[in-house]
């Protein structure tokens, strides 16, 4: 944990982070109160990030939600906890080892019946469950006991009591009158339990000035980039942890008067999307890493056909079923060379929730100039994590879609050698020969062709193509040292943690910086000059080093650059990396 | 109903409009009529040539688009039904068609069927159907009767052959007709009534493989000595799936023509609506607007 977090004495006035984390289990809408505090976050220009774990269970089963809040800048979602809210044994038993010593642990005094006063921990029983019952008019049931704790968090944190109400208004206020009025008394309840006198649990006030600040997660963030990007159509079947960027597509594009269709299976929704493609409209699929191969046929012909196309797979912890609500970055080599064939195509990856707005726009750039697939790859990290951010400016950030179907001329030619693919949609008027969109190799109008000079020349403008991409990428800006001992690159949503561990290993001393790759293929030309300056490379990532030693980004940058100096930094333990682990591990290599 | 056909478009849409690559079927092969049929009945139809969509998957009758000179896509096997949703769905204004054989609509994209069925995309699907993998060169296909002898089957096919008219029926498809690639004016006919129709509509085309499934239709061919016996919907109500499901179950070579005809709402006409319906509570609102006011939500 930051030694800057929490207070390290009573006689310290404010706070400038504290991370405070909910376990219980993933009915009690520890989610639900941790979005709330993550919201009023943003509304007190504040900083955020939060983390959670949940069950791949129907229902039930022990769920986190942790919720780092600062007066500054967040890079993490924090290692240990400043504060613990433990709603069962269970939870208290898991989550206690990663209380910080000193810290204070709320627990349900009618649940939780065994506590160790070890390390300076402050407990403080409180019966959660009871007290939400009587507040709500003594029905049986605990439901609301998760707005208690908000309340009693609030109280205790000297949080902005108006904002919270307005927020739980919002949200509570749209159901039946009277599920707003227990979320209320639940909430006055905790909000006035007595818990002691602990004035010192007050924020410094947030840095972030800008009054238009959001919070929102990465799933929904990509949906609102794919809307300002000028995506209309596409379709998708469901599959954790992507189905909620399915959902809201399938809800709010009939308001831009666009379709989203849930498909009978992962190959049909590829298809109907390339289906939307070829007649006209930019269009998105997506899914997760076992849905993203069963795309894979569909995807080597998009890049054969020359069809721009955008694919979002949210990544989680394969293989197979594998852990599908746990975070892995292990769809890197499937999503840049998992096709039949050379069927090269352009990938992404988001850094944080507001990049998840900025590269769906970008991807559907891309997809349109280099008509070709452009896969994002998120991860189930980003996808559930909630950040503060500025409000993008729709001004600056708008695409109207355009359906371009205007008479083409008597020499159109669907696949010329010397230009990129503008394919004519139908409903386009042809002075010559109507096109033919092909999956067999072609010749520039469209026939099948079978002769191998051709071949090697379509080949070769297919990659060409993203080859003159590469070029064009500005190099990532390095942080921290510019020269030294280390240089840690990470991709996806590592991008804090590996920021945050260069800063901790500065303080103590040592000459490392940090970079991270957004573009993953093609990755900008020239990397090398990133990393000239450093003595070692480490590749942090969320996947196994597999048999030669080295993670998936960090074999790419081996066999394209040749450098030994190159290595992992790799895990799949499910989790996001701890700032601990980097660091420690940045060490060994120092 | 499906959009009447224009009347008067700048350019008469001609066989020789229509007509692209000469075909790279065998000589022999059922397919050749199948497309001489298919100009026939857009000459007739006269649709604007840019809005004629062709759609096809893999094998040789999904060679199909490279032979009309209209706007067409060849895609990969057993897809070409989602993909033609996609276009369908995406684009009201244009004609779609789909072209395949046994193969690609019953085996390997069989699922698709079902679900381009039961949503009732609007489109026209033209199955050639030959009993045998051709492009391949003789294996079992998914309608190859019993006993049929093949390279994967040497000792003759062992499986039961899907019913392509029970399997449509089943599958809630709107439109449903067979029809003969040697019986030219059954088949213009029927693909016209299928074009019309205002849905998902199957029309199943036995045409024959001569060079790996030869004689294959004999037995409904009268110049082989076969029996060609129509539907008489004087006697057959189409909208009866119960005596839809009695006609498909006679013996080869059963009878041809519509099976089952209804009206239910298109999936296009009912996203549409939904469409219509979402945005008709919008005050008009543009679509920059409306995504900063959810942003706005998020503060």
């Amino acid at each position: 944990m930051s030694q800057s977090a929490a207070p390290t004495g009573a006689s310290e006035r404010t706070l400038r982070n504290a991370v405070i984390r909910l376990a219980g289990n993933s009915q009690d809408g520890i989610q639900s109160i941790g979005g709330i505090l993550a919201r009023l976050a943003g509304r007190t220009a504040q900083d955020v990030m939060t983390y959670m774990t949940i069950p791949s269970t129907i229902s039930g089963g022990p769920s986190i939600f942790q919720v780092h809040l600062g007066s500054g800048e967040v890079l993490h979602p924090g290692d240990e906890s400043d504060v613990l809210v433990a709603f069962y044994q269970h939870s208290y038993d898991s989550h206690i080892s990663a209380l910080r010593q000193g810290g204070i642990c709320f627990y349900d005094s009618g649940e939780v019946t065994e506590v160790k006063h070890e390390r300076g921990i402050v407990h403080i029983g409180v019966p959660f469950t009871a007290a939400t019952v009587e507040a709500t008019g003594g029905s049986a049931r605990d439901r609301g006991k998760n707005i208690f704790v908000l309340g009693m968090l609030c109280a205790f944190f000297q949080l902005d009591r108006e904002k919270i109400a307005g927020i739980l208004a919002r949200q509570f206020g749209r159901k039946d009158e009277s599920v707003l009025r227990n979320a209320m008394l639940a909430f006055d309840a905790g909000y006035a339990y007595p818990v002691g006198d602990h004035s010192q649990f007050v924020f410094e006030p947030g840095e972030h000035l800008d009054d238009k600040r959001i919070s929102s997660d990465g799933n929904t963030m990509l949906a609102m980039g794919l809307i300002a990007a000028g995506v209309r159509y596409g379709s998708a079947y469901p599959i954790t942890p992507w189905s909620s960027i399915m959902e809201i597509l399938r809800t709010e594009l009939p308001r831009y008067g666009g379709i989203y269709v849930q498909a009978e299976d992962e190959l049909a929704a590829v298809s109907m999307t390339i289906g939307a493609a070829y007649a006209g409209h930019l269009a998105v699929t997506g899914s997760a890493g076992p849905g993203l191969s069963l795309k894979m046929e569909a995807l080597s012909y998009a890049s054969m056909a020359e069809i721009p196309l955008l694919v979002i797979n949210v990544q989680r912890g394969g293989p197979s079923t594998g852990m599908p609500t746990s975070v892995e970055q292990s769809d890197l080599m499937q999503a840049i060379y998992g096709s039949h064939g050379d069927c090269p195509r352009i990938v992404l990856a988001p850094q944080d929730v507001e990049d998840c707005f900025y590269i769906a726009l970008e991807a559907a750039r891309l997809a349109r100039e280099y008509s070709c697939p452009v896969i994002i790859l998120s991860d189930q990290a980003l996808s559930s994590r909630i950040e503060a951010f500025s409000e993008p400016d729709l001004q600056k950030h708008w695409i109207e879609p355009q359906l371009d179907l205007s008479p083409r001329a008597e020499d159109f030619k669907p696949y010329p050698l010397d230009a990129i693919t503008r394919h004519a949609p139908p409903g386009a008027k042809m002075a010559g020969k109507y096109p033919h969109v092909s999956g067999l190799e072609h010749d520039e109008h469209g026939h099948p062709s079978g002769n191998a000079r051709m071949h090697q020349r379509m080949t070769d403008k297919r990659r060409d193509k993203l080859v003159a991409l590469s070029k064009s990428l500005p190099l990532p800006e390095i942080h921290g040292d510019q020269e030294g001992d280390l240089l840690l690159i990470s991709w996806g949503s590592n991008c804090g943690q590996i920021k945050e561990a260069v800063n901790r290993l500065r303080a103590e001393g040592h000459r490392v910086g940090a970079a991270h790759l957004r573009h993953l293929h093609p990755m900008p030309a020239g990397l090398d000059r990133l990393w000239a300056k450093f003595k070692k490379v480490a590749v942090a990532e969320l996947n196994d080093v597999g048999l030669y030693g080295y993670g998936q980004l960090a074999t790419l940058l081996r066999a394209a650059y040749a450098e030994p100096k190159i290595h992992s930094i790799c895990k799949t333990d499910g989790l996001t990396f701890r700032i601990s682990e980097l660091v420690t591990r940045s060490e060994k290599l120092l | 109903m499906s959009a009447p056909p224009t009347a008067a478009t700048e350019e008469k849409l001609t066989k020789k409009a229509l007509t692209a690559d000469h075909p790279t079927w065998c000589p022999g092969c059922g397919d050749f009529a199948v497309l001489a049929a298919f100009y026939k009945v857009l000459e007739k139809l006269q649709y604007p040539h840019e809005k004629i969509v062709c759609v096809a998957g893999i094998g040789c009758s999904s060679r199909f688009p490279y032979f009309m000179n209209t706007h067409g896509i060849h895609f990969i096997h057993g897809r070409a039904l989602p993909l033609a949703t996609g276009v369908s769905l995406s684009r009201p204004d244009v004609h779609v068609f789909v072209f395949g054989g046994d193969g690609d609509g019953f085996s390997i994209g069989g699922n698709h069927l079902n679900h381009a069925a039961r949503k009732n995309i609007k489109m026209t699907y033209v199955i050639m159907d030959n009993y045998v993998y051709g492009l391949t060169k003789k294996q079992t296909s998914p309608t190859s009767p019993v006993g049929f002898k093949s390279k994967t089957d040497p000792a003759g096919s062992i499986d039961r052959p899907i019913n392509p008219m029970k399997q449509l029926l089943a599958s809630g498809a709107t439109f449903i007709a067979r029809t003969h690639a040697a019986q030219v004016k059954h088949m213009v006919d029927t693909f016209e009534r299928a074009i019309l129709h205002d849905g998902f509509s199957v029309v199943e085309c036995l045409s024959e493989c001569v060079m790996f499934y030869e004689g294959s239709f004999d037995d409904s061919t009268p110049r082989k000595g076969g029996v060609f016996e129509t539907i008489d919907e004087s006697q057959h109500n189409v909208q009866d799936d119960i005596a839809a499901y009695q006609l498909a179950d006679l013996p080869s070579p059963g009878k041809f023509g519509v099976f089952y005809q209804v009206q239910r709402p298109t999936k296009n006409a009912l996203e549409q609506q939904w469409i219509e319906k979402t945005q008709a509570t919008q005050n008009g609102q543009s679509g920059r607007d409306l995504l900063r006011r959810r942003l706005e939500g998020m503060r």
